[in-house]
């Protein structure tokens, strides 16, 4: 993974003193709240329902063991000894002092991390594939094409105060796992017909409010002229995009206004202008940066290893943990797995203090000292031999990491709602743990098979439920918790935005209707479907049909509002 | 008479601020006799008699006011604001390294209006070289503003190469 020089690391402590005057100047009372707080959100501090929530950045959700064990004193020493990790790859620690962040910072600077753009109406921190260098379907490694694109965006002097938040996906897989449809900016690494690489341009995607798939808006660009094509994207934007209207600042309402042909002639007339500038990348620095992503140092292996498959054939748990939690890797003898931080009883992402530590052991053994997070708020440790398989299992597991639930039912991402959030309607974790509970038998949710459910305490869409196969999005009616249900929604290269059941529900409604929603799949399914299939082939009505037997007449929940970062 | 930051000094400064009030149009609001920065459209509406003047010029762009309204007169100013109604409007960031980079502007270009210490930085960065600090701010302390890192990582006004093509040399 890249690892700073001499002025990545300067640049970093230069911000920590910056902020850390800013904390000392409000407190002075020099410089108001209202002053701190794009400053503050630019550094992730938000100030929440109990009081301050830091959000730190995980660049496209890489982490190094040391790193890892750096959050963990972290949460220790000035939080509750829990991380909540988010969407965008990045870790929440919900309890910190206000007057201690800027010293969180500087510990995080310790380590080659920060909290820069991880809130604010700027360029947000960039995502990737969890699987990225390793799955046997990808043109090449995103991870580089991320790197120059963090720094990039860090500190961009011009597109620092945006109408709205900026959020860039990079994918360079034949299977899209960044949700690239569904970003600001998705970026689709290609070759083009003459074999040259570079990216197609996706714009205007999103969730929040007002869901949108985005539109290709470049089929190919030279991978020279990323970063000069994206400053124009920026400029149209940041001049452009609307300002009136928090609700209508997103990129995705500008292009739906202009219709994506103008507002891609716009940014190509402003293109052209920088085009070829100093900007264009050059061949020498994406090398250096992709020097830093080379791969590791595998171990040659035939083929499969015997020991794992004679594990596989007289362990059920082992072989039903693997068959949830292994995805290929493009070496053989080699697996990438996936983590599970989904356990019963545990809010969605969240990682204790402990299990950081026996993460951080298990990939300095396992997966050369590396591991991501997923958007889908799990754990992949990239590179791990098959032998070490069961080893690892075994230990995973006494730390309730190997929940083999991966991409089931119960696997559920989640935001952490209204317990924490200060902008959410609706309560989200204890949902989650109704539906967790109501799904408590492994054969049954291995038997329902893969399905996508995903809750957001509001419209801001945090818990990306616009794109699961069932959505639980929270809304306030009067000053109570409702829960609104959509189905048909996906992410992937089919990514498409799932369709409102009807009327919300109460709380205690919510697992018995997606009771009825999974009954609905189970008795209609062919031995092939999967939910979404079945769901593709019979629409809306049956589904919703069953949602409602036997409930009371009732009005629909009015317009869900989206509010404000605070 | 007030104080300005100017290419990293504080310095005085007569220039004043026109910003036409309710009933005023930019063809009768008269025009004052000390350097004063004209709205857009007074410019735009009297270009022949301000110039008859004999005065330096100066006129200011609000932040929804590109700078191609002005790119064939930019010979006639003096300086030009750039104004920030907000200090979280960034449209302002953009119109100046426009008339930087695209129009080749040499002159002034002042941020005017919500500015503040911590977004000198980036305003300086984007090609603005005098900054009108809001009054009721310490505009000593504000200095700071200007250097708070030691490099950046992309081309901009102050330093047109990116910090790639300056790391391998």
């Amino acid at each position: 993974m890249y690892r700073y020089d001499s002025i990545d690391q300067q640049l970093i402590n230069e911000r920590v003193a910056q902020y850390r005057d800013q904390i000392e100047r409000n407190q002075a009372g020099t410089l108001s709240d209202d002053e701190l707080r794009p400053l503050r959100l630019q550094n992730g501090l938000y100030i929440q329902r109990h009081g301050p929530m830091l959000r730190i950045a995980i660049p496209y959700g890489m982490l190094a063991s040391a790193q890892l064990r750096k959050l963990a004193e972290i949460s220790r020493r000035y939080d509750r000894s829990v991380g909540h990790f988010t969407t965008r790859q990045n870790m929440q620690l919900n309890w910190p002092k206000f007057e201690e962040t800027p010293e969180i910072l500087g510990e995080l600077a310790s380590v080659e991390m920060h909290a820069v753009q991880t809130s604010g109406n700027c360029i947000r921190n960039i995502t990737s594939d969890p699987f990225a260098g390793v799955a046997p379907d990808e043109l090449t490694n995103p991870l580089p094409y991320c790197e120059v694109l963090r720094q990039w965006s860090t500190f961009h002097p011009e597109f620092a105060f945006l109408p709205r938040k900026f959020k860039i996906a990079v994918n360079a897989a034949s299977e899209d796992r960044a949700v690239i449809r569904a970003h600001d900016v998705g970026l689709e690494v290609v070759r083009n017909e003459a074999g040259e690489i570079g990216v197609k341009v996706l714009v205007g995607g999103g969730m929040g409010r007002t869901p949108v798939i985005g539109k290709v808006v470049r089929e190919f660009l030279p991978r020279k002229h990323m970063l000069s094509y994206l400053d124009a994207v920026l400029r149209v934007y940041n001049r452009y995009g609307r300002r009136d209207n928090i609700y209508k600042a997103r990129i995705k309402i500008l292009v739906n206004a202009l219709g994506v042909e103008e507002f891609g002639r716009q940014v190509e007339e402003e293109w052209s202008f920088i085009k070829d500038g100093p900007t264009t990348l050059t061949d020498e620095e994406f090398d250096r940066i992709a020097a830093h992503f080379a791969p590791p140092a595998y171990e040659t292996f035939a083929g499969d290893d015997a020991s794992y498959i004679a594990a596989l054939a007289t362990d059920k748990a082992f072989a039903a943990w693997i068959r949830r939690s292994l995805h290929a890797h493009k070496v053989p003898g080699y697996a990438a797995i996936t983590l599970s931080l989904k356990a019963p009883g545990v809010a969605p992402g969240d990682i204790t203090d402990k299990q950081m530590e026996v993460v951080a052991d298990l990939t300095d053994r396992f997966s050369f000292g590396e591991l991501r997070v997923t958007h889908e708020q799990n754990i992949v440790l990239a590179d791990v031999k098959q032998s070490d398989l069961h080893a690892l299992w075994t230990i995973a597991r006494q730390h309730g990491l190997a929940t083999p639930n991966i991409g089931l039912l119960t696997d559920m991402i989640c935001c952490p709602g209204g317990d924490l959030c200060a902008l959410a309607n609706a309560r989200s974790v204890p949902i989650a743990d109704a539906v967790e509970k109501t799904f408590d038998d492994l054969d049954y949710l291995f038997d329902i098979g893969d399905v996508s459910l995903n809750i957001s305490g509001c419209m801001n869409s945090c818990g990306h439920h616009h794109v699961a196969n069932i959505g639980i999005l929270g809304v306030d009616k009067n000053g109570e918790e409702w829960y609104q249900l959509t189905v048909g929604g996906q992410q992937g290269n089919d990514t498409a935005i799932g369709k409102v059941i009807g009327p919300s529900f109460t709380a205690e409604e919510v697992p018995s209707v997606i009771k009825a929603l999974i009954d609905v799949y189970i008795e209609q399914r062919t031995p092939s479907e999967r939910f979404i299939d079945t769901y593709a082939r019979l629409g809306l009505e049956p589904f919703k049909q069953r949602a409602y037997v036997g409930r009371d007449k009732r009005k629909p929940a009015p317009a869900a509002e989206e509010s404000a970062n605070v | 008479m007030s104080k300005i930051i100017k290419n990293g000094q504080i310095v005085d400064d007569a220039w004043q601020v026109l910003k036409l009030a309710e009933g005023q149009t930019p063809e009768s609001v008269s025009l004052p006799d000390v350097p004063t920065l004209l709205p857009l459209a007074v410019w735009a509406a009297r270009k022949a008699e301000i110039l008859a003047n004999g005065n330096p010029v100066g006129i200011w762009l609000d932040s929804s006011e590109g700078p191609e309204a002005i790119a064939n007169d930019l010979a006639d100013f003096a300086l030009i604001g750039v104004n920030f109604p907000k200090f979280a409007d960034g449209r302002g960031y953009s119109s100046a390294r426009l008339l930087r980079e695209r129009y080749g502007y040499k002159g002034e270009i002042r941020a005017i209006g919500d500015v503040l210490q911590d977004q000198l930085f980036y305003m300086k960065r984007c090609g603005i070289d005098a900054f009108a600090v809001r009054e009721d701010k310490d505009i000593e302390a504000a200095l700071a503003g200007l250097n708070v890192f030691s490099d950046a990582y992309q081309a901009a006004v102050d330093q047109p190469q990116p910090l790639f093509r300056r790391r391998t040399a």
